[in-house]
């Protein structure tokens, strides 16, 4: 990796912490506001796995803001040059798709563990967290983040207006990612959405990431991780190849 | 590496239209070269191809001696293009843009480089301003700064100066010209065919995507144009003159190649008990040039 893909990198991380208050503020006030509206409904009501439901809930909406803005930085960077024409600024130089993969997914990455901390630090107040492996939470939190950076790679390339990118994300991510356990452990669901839910990966990032925090979760981790490191290197697999293809980047 | 740009039986299609048909181009390290053809003809595809922002179905490019697919990498070092669409990046400042775009090119410590550029393209009071606030002309200067942060041997510029004031056409040519001074090989797309005729020590005409002239500019004022002696008669024109002539709002245009046949048409004129109200001598122009080839005509008789 050169020079080429740290400056690709940089300007990535640069362009949403210059608005910050739109990329990083405001997803960490709608996680806040998850919480406060389900953890007064339904805390005293339920407990997951003998954890209390903030407490439970707290990992899952971390989760899924990191998962959510990693496919928002990457999507909506390459649609928003696309659109502006500026995508060849980074098309003429010599940078190689390994390069430029790597810089889009990295800087989604780095977007997501952002808001996800925050997230972290705006609701950990609210209920008792444990941190019973830390390194099945940062594990999982850098792959499903990385997922989700390379779907938003796939989107942006794909897309050619705003409204295929919101498509794409109201119809494809939104569902998986509501419909993955944020909410609610699957063990509590009927049997055939139980099986369903064994089908999405995401169920696997958030399963694991929470593990990371309680010791217990719905899978193994090591299945978890097996699952979503799958995914991760089919995702890679596939945009690479779009990538050197030059699909609808380079006619 | 003798050749700054080898364009090899390059053809690309987008669905039914075929925006480049076969295309054969050298160019030579130094030249100034002017890449002409109305809207359509397939210069940006050209331009594209060259770029690796199009793939060419067919032919071989390449600059400096690397291939733009194969080896595209050592080819785009080589290369800076001035795309022709006012495209910018609305989070950066002009200092910054440039800073991105060096490191894009792997270049990580060139300040100094970059504070020539923007002087000599009277970009210095405007350097830490954000994109979004320039005027259309300073976007167009900062585009020109992007293209030459990796100092590219070989520079395109696809219509640089399309809806460009005065002071900045002046501004730019004067740069570029330093530039191919300098040893940079230049190619350029413009409407403005004055532009092309004083600046282009060569130029290729394309059209619906194949180049139909290719020559020195020189030649090919010489082999599609001439002199005219354009006058407003007062009587009957003599006969044998009017036939090689045309007309158009009461003046008459007279083909010449040599000054010296002034003397003999005004003589003729004279002879033919013809007065003359008004007078001028027109010169070979590149628009003349241009309209015959696109209408695939040549030299000699009036439009």
């Amino acid at each position: 990796m050169g020079h080429g893909f740290s400056t690709l990198l940089c300007k990535e991380v640069l362009r949403f912490w210059k608005v910050a208050s739109q990329t990083v503020a405001a997803p960490v006030l709608t996680a806040l506001l998850y919480l406060l509206i389900f953890s007064h409904v339904l805390e005293g009501h339920v407990k997951i796995h003998g954890v209390a439901y903030t407490s439970f809930l707290i990992p899952g909406l971390v989760m899924m803001s990191v998962l959510q803005n990693a496919f928002a930085n990457s999507s909506s960077s390459l649609i928003q040059s696309k659109v502006t024409g500026n995508i060849v600024f980074v098309l003429l130089p010599p940078i190689s798709y390994l390069e430029f993969f790597s810089a889009y997914v990295l800087a989604a990455v780095v977007r997501g563990v952002v808001v996800g901390t925050g997230v972290l630090l705006a609701t950990c107040w609210f209920a008792p967290l444990h941190f019973a492996a830390p390194l099945w939470i940062l594990a999982f939190a850098l792959m499903g983040g990385a997922i989700l950076g390379s779907l938003g790679v796939i989107a942006g390339i794909w897309a050619e207006k705003f409204d295929q990118l919101a498509a794409f994300q109201n119809f494809l991510i939104m569902p998986l990612t509501f419909l993955s356990g944020v909410f609610y452990s699957i063990n509590s669901l009927p049997p055939f959405w139980q099986q369903v839910s064994h089908w999405n990966p995401v169920f696997y990032m958030i399963d694991g990431f929470r593990h990371g925090f309680f010791g217990v979760s719905d899978a193994s981790p090591w299945h978890s991780f097996a699952v979503v490191a799958a995914c991760f290197a089919l995702l890679t697999a596939f945009t690479l190849h779009l990538l050197k293809r030059g699909y609808k980047l380079r006619a | 590496m003798s050749v700054a740009i080898r364009i090899q039986q390059v053809s690309k299609s987008f669905g039914a239209v075929q925006a480049l048909d076969r295309v054969d181009l050298e160019i030579e390290p130094g030249e100034f070269f002017g890449l002409l053809g109305p809207n359509g003809a397939g210069k940006t595809t050209l331009i594209s191809a060259l770029a690796g922002l199009v793939r060419a179905d067919h032919g071989t490019l390449r600059v400096m001696g690397h291939d733009v697919q194969s080896d595209y990498r050592a080819a785009r070092r080589q290369l800076g293009v001035v795309p022709q669409e006012l495209v910018f990046d609305p989070f950066f400042t002009v200092r910054e843009s440039l800073k991105i775009q060096s490191g894009y090119f792997g270049i990580s410590n060139n300040d100094a480089w970059i504070d020539e550029i923007l002087e000599n393209l009277g970009l210095t009071p405007k350097a830490n301003a954000n994109m979004r606030m320039l005027s259309g002309g300073m976007k167009r200067r900062v585009l020109v700064a992007q293209a030459l942060v990796h100092r590219p041997p070989v520079i395109v510029l696809d219509e640089p100066t399309a809806g460009v004031d005065v002071e900045l056409r002046q501004t730019l040519w004067a740069f570029i010209r330093r530039l191919n001074e300098a040893g940079h090989t230049i190619v350029l797309t413009t409407h403005y065919l004055e532009e092309a005729e004083s600046l282009c020590s060569r130029i290729a005409m394309l059209q619906s995507g194949r180049v139909v002239a290719l020559d020195t500019t020189a030649n090919l004022l010489r082999r599609f144009s001439s002199h005219t002696l354009r006058l407003r008669s007062r009587g009957e024109m003599p006969v044998d003159l009017v036939l090689g002539a045309a007309q158009s709002g009461g003046w008459w245009s007279l083909p010449f190649d040599r000054y010296e046949e002034v003397e003999l048409l005004l003589a003729r004129i004279r002879e033919a008990g013809c007065g003359i109200e008004d007078l001028e001598i027109g010169k070979p122009d590149l628009e003349e040039v241009f309209v015959r080839v696109m209408q695939g005509e040549s030299k000699g008789g009036g439009g």
